[in-house]
């Protein structure tokens, strides 16, 4: 790889133009670096001799919150025309305005111009709640006078992602956390780190969970159907139930599929037809009769007895073990459009 | 409560006509192993082998990892009430011969599970890379129920592992490590200004090859306990468990167990380690509810102010978890809790199936779902055909090369919650 180039946006006041009073400054680029910038480069070159900052862009933080169109596209089109490897917004510290700008800029150079982008920020700044998830954010302190704190942080990482070095966990690699969660190797074992926690916690001091807590996407249930006995019910399961011999290769953990199956022969499931591929509890009553966790004889007998109108033709199937949520939502945002196309009114969802 | 271990340190496994323990080097006849294996009527056939660090071998599917000890002074012997008699254990002293592992493998009962590469990618993951492992292959006679068969395989490790400690008996140790619990009023009164910390361990107790036992007892048909730290260095808790294996704790675990050993360091500097609870991880939720509620009863009546609680496996007992760490936050103690992740292979998905406010001291064995690549080996002891279709395999995993492509959670001991291993995720 050649000489890797690097454009670098600041506001007016990192251009030395002026303060709030100048924050309409519009849109221009200069060769070669700002102050700032130049420490950067200073600071990349350190690791990896053969940067350079070729382009700065500068706009005023008013001119670029006020007019957002425009000097997204004015600013967008300067850093283009340097053919960057790499772009680096601010460190932008705890200036509201110039955060979002920077926030902004990185994710539109990103997705329009597909190289790797880079900003800062302090925690709180608005920006980072609103960009920490699309682009890598540095952490910072809260102004300028962290700039060399930021810039040991921003240069290591910056030259990382222009070589295109895997990313490594977020303390690692000293970027916020990003909702993409990175294995790496502690120092120490996690007992010990549990031991240290605790004693933090039990004096009151400070500690940083290593997984906080997510916000969990609660469901509320549906109207109870009025009608039973007219109902189309289908049967949907994430204990794993398969035809026997598990014809799609459903796997026992992480599932990446979900299978769709025809019951209409079937008025009770036995160890002959069905099994489950589940390989997070015992298996071996399911494997017996898999009627115990896809419930095909109870349902038969309802239909019989008119309790409901009608078993679903088809079922569906996956297994709950160690699958990703995300997997299992684009499985049931598929199959529930199918479901809901064949006229199903209820479902009975078994889990294990 | 007081226990010494004395440490024999073993630096290689030698097959051998004679079984014995001299200058750190652990000598097995293997006749002798598969005779007492074979006093099991339900075992077909066993071969031995043996497996060391540094050497292009890969074993699978992992049935469970012992470490050989052997009770030398005191009441009762290694794994009371399954191997021992029943009498209680974690008084007097113990030699375990350090450096060494029995690892089981054989047929698959179920989706039986894990891997153990000896060298390359994988071994960087799983802590029996690094232990000189007499390996038992096992194989049932025809017929044999799932049940039965975990139970032969489960004591055909056991009773190796006994075999092999009992062979340490007359070794002098290299080292000598003592481990006290003092009973609560002598704790008080010793430490009067020590903050005092619980350990609560969750035993996994889902169903076959999620079990664990205590002093013989199946863990799933136990309500919430206390036990001495030092009865689990003496075998009181040995594993039934293997599917998932990153995340389930061999017996090799429990004997070693992390959060014990690091709550014993800082015991009488920064901390008073008060006592330890154990828990079980049933499926049913009356069963969670009772079992979580208990946890945090005996919590509160040891009055202690911090509780460390490790979790065994994931998903189901996720819900186990977030319950005892809850339920333990109110009723006034202070928590941390020991877990790890299912976050997706592009780690974007939640980690937890559960999850609470209160839980706001987290540690991480890392992330189950992230994909690894195994380089082949030269020799496989077990099975490689399951790799396919145990728990992080998928359609495909393994390739005709002899690589394999597969979760993390495919390879035992890698994501342990009991804070084995320095892994860990942000």
């Amino acid at each position: 790889m050649g000489k890797i180039k690097v454009v670098h946006y600041v506001n007016q006041f990192f251009a030395g133009i002026g303060g709030e009073e100048k924050a309409d400054q519009t849109p221009f680029k200069q060769d070669g670096t700002m102050p700032i910038g130049a420490q950067i480069e200073k600071a990349m070159q350190a690791i990896n001799a053969d940067v350079e900052i070729v382009g700065t862009v500068v706009c005023g933080d008013s001119y670029f919150n006020e007019n957002l169109e425009t000097a997204k596209a004015a600013v967008l089109d300067m850093i283009k025309s340097y053919e960057p490897d790499l772009f680096i917004a601010g460190p932008a510290f705890n200036a509201g305005r110039y955060g979002v700008a920077c926030g902004t800029i990185t994710t539109e150079v990103q997705e329009v111009l597909g190289i790797p982008v880079l900003t800062g920020m302090y925690k709180e700044n608005p920006g980072a709640d609103m960009y920490k998830n699309k682009v890598y954010v540095v952490p910072t302190k809260d102004s300028a006078a962290g700039a060399r704190d930021a810039i040991k942080k921003m240069a290591p990482l910056a030259v990382k992602l222009a070589t295109g070095a895997e990313i490594e966990a977020s303390c690692v690699d000293n970027y916020m956390p990003n909702g993409i969660r990175k294995n790496f190797f502690e120092t120490k074992r996690g007992s010990e780190r549990a031991v240290e926690m605790m004693i933090k916690k039990l004096a009151g001091k400070e500690f940083v969970t290593e997984f906080p807590m997510p916000d969990f996407d609660r469901v509320d249930p549906n109207p109870a159907v009025k009608d039973m006995a007219h109902a189309r019910v289908a049967l949907v399961t994430s204990g794993g139930v398969v035809p026997k011999g598990n014809p799609d290769h459903i796997e026992s953990s992480s599932a990446s599929k979900y299978g769709e199956y025809s019951i209409a022969e079937f008025d009770d499931l036995t160890s002959e037809t069905h099994e489950t591929a589940h390989g997070g509890y015992d298996p071996v009553y399911c494997n017996q009769d898999s009627d115990r966790v896809l419930p095909v004889d109870v349902m038969r007998e309802f239909e019989k007895a008119g309790r409901i109108g009608k078993l679903h033709e088809y079922f569906y199937t996956t297994t709950g073990n160690g699958t990703a949520v995300l997997n299992a939502v684009a499985f049931a945002k598929e199959f529930s459009q199918k479901l809901v196309a064949a006229g199903v009114d209820a479902v009975v969802l078994t889990s294990t | 409560m007081k226990l010494e271990l004395g440490y024999i340190k073993i630096s290689d496994i030698q097959l051998s006509n004679e079984s014995k323990v001299e200058n750190g080097v652990l000598y097995v006849n293997p006749e002798d192993i598969i005779n007492l294996i074979k006093e099991d009527e339900n075992i077909a056939t066993v071969a031995v082998d043996v497996a060391r660090p540094g050497e292009s071998v890969r074993i699978t599917p992992v049935k469970d990892v012992i470490e050989p000890r052997v009770k030398v002074e005191g009441p009762g012997s290694i794994f009371p009430g399954v191997i021992g008699k029943v009498n209680r254990v974690g008084e007097g002293r113990t030699h375990v011969l350090k450096g060494a592992a029995v690892v089981t493998t054989g047929r698959i009962v179920g989706f039986q599970e894990g891997i153990i590469d000896m060298s390359g990618e994988g071994a960087k993951y799983t802590p029996f890379s690094q232990t000189m492992n007499l390996v038992v292959t096992c194989e049932p006679v025809d017929g044999l129920r799932p049940h039965e068969h975990e139970k032969a395989i489960r004591f055909a490790g056991l009773k190796t592992a006994v075999f092999l400690g009992e062979l340490g008996r007359n070794v002098e140790p290299d080292e000598v490590e003592t481990f006290e619990t003092l009973n609560v009023k002598e704790g008080i009164e010793k430490y009067p200004n020590l903050p005092r910390v619980a350990y609560v361990q969750m035993l996994q107790s889902q169903g076959l090859m999620h079990d664990t036992y205590v002093y013989g007892v199946d863990a799933k048909r136990t309500l919430s306990t206390i036990i001495m730290p030092t009865e689990v260095m003496d075998g009181a808790i040995l594993s039934g468990n293997c599917v998932s294996s990153c995340d389930k704790n061999t017996t090799y675990h429990h004997l070693n167990n992390p959060v014990i050993a690091d709550l014993f360091k800082a015991h009488g500097k920064t901390l008073n380690f008060a006592g330890m609870i154990i828990t079980n991880e049933n499926v049913y939720l009356a069963d969670k509810e009772r079992s979580s509620d208990w946890a945090a009863k005996l919590c509160q009546y040891l009055g202690v102010d911090g509780a460390i609680v490790s979790q065994e496996g994931f998903g189901n007992p996720d819900t186990d978890l977030i319950m005892n760490a809850k339920k333990i936050e109110t009723v006034g103690v202070k928590t941390v809790i020991i877990t790890d992740e299912y976050a997706g292979r592009d780690g974007k998905s939640q980690s937890l199936a559960d999850a609470d406010p209160l839980a706001n001291a987290v540690v991480t064995g890392g992330n189950a779902n992230m994909v690894i690549h195994l380089p082949k080996m030269d020799k496989v002891i077990g099975h490689i055909n399951f790799v396919d279709t145990i728990a992080g395999g998928f359609d495909g995993s393994l390739h005709e090369d002899g690589t394999i492509e597969a979760e993390l959670q495919i390879i035992t001991g890698a994501t342990n919650e009991l804070g084995f291993n320095k892994l860990s995720a942000r």
